[in-house]
């Protein structure tokens, strides 16, 4: 649990073969890049807000992975952060986002009409479509190392911000800590709600304390554009709807949240972005857009065929099951959104997904007439 | 790496188990829920423990950094929202006094964030009053005094600052014990906490200081001899057979589950420098760097509580001395006793106990009451929060603090001695009204 750098000053009495951690049985991306020398190098460090190596790898320390998954094993305490242990953090970013570079530039287009098409995702077979980013707002610390007056004026400015849109966008703000039975139940019913983290990779990285205070949920009357507070993130934003229009979700993803930034910007707390990073999140996988953009559809033949995949992995597509990551699929219903973060825009992103996701439910119906896929297999993109 | 719990021990999420079944080594007690240790930093070993916020000096290149930024914002603005909390020290804190103290750190850079993130974290248990605040070493005791002394004095009876609490740990001061009727006391054990001087607690302790404990225990422990000649187990390269002999033995523990620990910190780098030690023959039993820098257990089958607070005495003073050679000693002083993480723990950490058949004492109007006199507290043999199993209680001191060892053990071995009598009487039906004993 980081606590700032409160004892950074004694571990340096300690010899860093003392001090380095053992991560013979781990396998997360910090394992791999954190080698005695660079936690030599860094250990004496802090970010101006005192967040500190080990604060950093804790998580992945505390957590050594999931034997089929590649877990991050390191966090952000502040913006600062991706700097002041770049040696640490640039091999994890290139690992996670195939091969990105320290050099590289990162495009961020949030002009939904950049994107073609989209609004015709056969609903017979697109239950419904979601995007889904992260914000981090400018001049507070990370939900792992934040203090609860950060939190709490992250909370204000939300709240201000979220309160003064109107339109499509007039929607209402529920505190966790004083939602009523009624309103919890509401929330749940709607899938809006979210729960104290239990995952250990989340409470050893410091996020749950503290709650719930100052978090909390909004979202507008519709219920298709949804904003949680001080939860992973300073700001998870969704947008979502039934049915295969991911157009539509897409144009409301990112007017609601251009609305969002030039509030904050107002208040001279811009959202945390540069042109190497963008979007920074406290999550180093979580960089660049942050964006997963994905639907629910029913693939209940192409799931089972050998090729699937191999096609996933052409279109740069994950799959999930409908309860999220680490949950099957049920009814042949999966969960397919974007594999990538950084190093492509919001648009490419989501463009993947919109074409990706055609090309596999004409497979699908390809199938269940009994006929071949071969001809259709795409080229890796 | 995951290790399977000791068998007897409840899978309660919300509070440690207390000790299990058949006298497993076990947990302590849930209520206690924080052991822990305290320790003088490392780097000004002569220096005088003063309590107030030190210069940080050549040597140590980073203030307390993140308390600076906090102290940017108002208290108002930091202040913890205890409106829904119930433990000691939701019931202490104050605004005013959140505000006094918040600037300040130990030597070591433990902060009054740190002090009660565990109690802001979690609320409290309807029925058992948690501690809800831990020290980080020695020195926060007395740098956070203002918060810590109330919370004492509420959690032991009314002790006060001015208060000295009297160490006896003389086994040859125990007067009989050594016959509670083996037809009803089904195992007999001894449990207690010790904190290496020199070193920063489990909520605090960087891996070189945790690693640097378990090699001075594991010197110390592999110098011990004779009826206390043993092994050292650690965590993370037992073998698998290891592993099952450990966990049939119920000597096993595992990573703390419970938020009330994990919220304080004390599970960071699992399982790096923890372990188990035990000797050959099994009735003494040392745990390393889990709530607190050692845990010591005595325990046996039977009711010959004696022969279990002899080698419990034996053995800790032996360690001690070996500690003491080594130039670290276990953190004591003469107000607060034994210095642990939880102040639930402190004065003697020591928990003496019984599992016990008393089918029909429980049942009687009046066994609240009659361990109430006896300063005694029953658990179920799962240990705390757990219920008892074939009328079998485990019943064990309720004081820590103000009251010697000698004493502790005392109450049990007199209380138990007395509630078996009334569970004979209950059975030939015969009333216990005489019995009654007076509050002690």
């Amino acid at each position: 649990m980081p606590f700032g750098n409160t004892h950074n000053n004694f571990k340096l009495n300690y010899k860093v073969e003392e001090e380095f951690p053992d991560l013979s049985k781990h396998n997360n991306h910090m394992a791999k890049a954190l080698t005695k020398e660079i936690y030599g190098k860094l250990r004496d460090k802090q970010t101006p807000s005192g967040y500190t190596l080990d604060d950093v790898i804790q998580t992945g320390v505390d957590n050594p992975g999931h034997p089929f998954i590649m877990t991050v094993g390191c966090v952000a305490g502040d913006e600062e952060s991706y700097e002041v242990f770049k040696d640490l953090l640039d091999p994890v970013i290139s690992d996670r986002h195939g091969g990105y570079k320290a050099t590289d530039k990162h495009k961020t287009d949030l002009n939904f009409e950049n994107l073609k098409g989209g609004d015709d995702l056969d609903p017979n077979y697109v239950l419904s479509s979601r995007v889904r980013t992260g914000r981090s707002i400018k001049g507070f610390t990370l939900p792992p190392h934040n203090s609860r007056g950060e939190r709490r004026i992250i909370e204000k400015l939300s709240i201000e911000a979220l309160t003064s849109l109107d339109g499509e966008f007039k929607g209402k703000y529920y505190p966790l800590k004083a939602m009523t039975d009624a309103e919890q139940e509401q929330l749940i019913a709607d899938h809006f709600l979210f729960d104290k983290p239990v995952s250990p990779l989340l409470t050893c990285a410091g996020m749950a304390r503290d709650w719930p205070d100052a978090r909390g949920i909004w979202h507008n009357d519709n219920k298709t554009f949804l904003v949680w507070v001080n939860e992973e993130d300073h700001l998870r934003v969704i947008s979502m709807q039934k049915g295969g229009d991911m157009r539509e979700v897409f144009r409301r993803f990112c007017t609601g949240l251009q609305r969002i930034e030039e509030i904050f910007k107002k208040h001279n707390h811009g959202f945390m972005w540069n042109e190497h990073l963008g979007y920074i999140l406290t999550c180093p996988s979580n960089l660049g857009t942050g964006l997963r953009g994905g639907v629910h559809v029913k693939l209940p033949k192409l799931s089972t065929h050998a090729k699937f995949e191999e096609i996933l992995t052409r279109l740069r597509l994950q799959k999930r099951g409908t309860g999220g990551v680490d949950t099957a699929s049920v009814g042949g219903v999966f969960d397919i959104s974007n594999a990538d973060r950084l190093g492509s825009s919001e648009v490419y992103q989501v463009q993947l997904v919109v074409d990706g996701v055609k090309l596999m439910v004409e497979m699908e119906k390809k199938l269940e007439k009994g006929e071949a896929i071969d001809s259709m297999i795409p080229a890796q993109k | 790496m995951e290790i399977a719990a000791n068998g007897s021990r409840a899978a309660s999420i919300n509070l440690p188990s207390g000790s299990g079944q058949r006298r497993a080594a076990g947990r302590c007690g849930g209520w206690k829920l924080l052991g822990g240790t305290i320790g003088i930093f490392v780097s000004t070993p002569g220096s005088s423990s003063s309590p107030q916020v030190r210069q940080q000096g050549a040597n140590m290149p980073f203030g307390n950094t993140h308390n600076q930024v906090k102290l940017k914002f108002t208290s108002d603005q930091e202040y913890p929202d205890l409106s829904k909390h119930n433990n000691h020290m939701a019931k202490v804190l104050t605004p005013a006094m959140y505000e006094r103290l918040r600037s300040k750190q130990t030597p070591s850079g433990f902060t009054l964030d740190d002090v009660i993130q565990t109690g802001v974290d979690n609320p409290g248990h309807p029925f058992i009053m948690t501690v809800g605040c831990v020290a980080g070493d020695e020195e926060t005791y007395e740098v956070f005094k203002e918060l810590l002394d109330p919370v004492i004095q509420d959690r032991h009876g009314g002790y006060k600052p001015s208060d000295k609490h009297k160490t006896d740990l003389n086994a040859a001061n125990l007067k009989g014990g050594d016959d509670l009727d083996p037809n009803y006391v089904l195992s007999s054990r001894v449990r207690t906490g010790r904190s290496v001087r020199g070193f920063c607690l489990p909520p605090h302790c960087s891996r070189g200081e945790r690693r640097a404990v378990e090699k001075l225990s594991i010197e110390a422990l592999a110098s011990l001899s004779g009826d206390l000649k043993g092994k050292y187990y650690a965590l993370k390269n037992m073998t698998d057979a290891e592993q099952q002999q450990l966990i049939d033995d119920h000597f096993l523990f595992d990573k703390p589950v419970s938020p009330l620990l994990l919220a304080s910190g004390m599970a960071r780098d699992w399982p790096d420098a923890r372990g188990i030690w035990h000797n050959d023959n099994k009735t003494f039993l040392v745990w390393v760097n889990e709530e607190d820098h050692l845990r010591v257990i005595s325990m046996q089958k039977g009711g010959n509580m004696k022969e279990v607070f002899n080698r419990f005495c034996t053995g800790l003073t032996k360690i001690e001395t070996l500690f003491k050679d080594r130039g670290h000693a276990f953190m004591w002083n003469e107000h607060l006793g034994y210095v642990l993480t939880c102040p639930s723990n402190l004065g003697t950490g020591l928990r003496a106990g019984v599992h016990v058949k008393l089918p029909n004492m429980s049942k009687h109007a009046k066994f609240e009451e009659v361990l109430k006199r006896l300063r005694l507290q029953k658990r179920g043999t799962g240990g705390v929060d757990t219920a008892a199993v074939g009328g079998v209680f485990d019943i064990s001191n309720a004081d820590r603090l103000g009251f010697s060892e000698v004493e502790l053990v005392q109450m049990v071995v007199d209380g138990v001695r007395l509630l078996v009598d009334m569970e004979k009487k209950l059975e030939k039906g015969q009333s216990i009204d005489d019995l009654m004993p007076a509050q002690k």
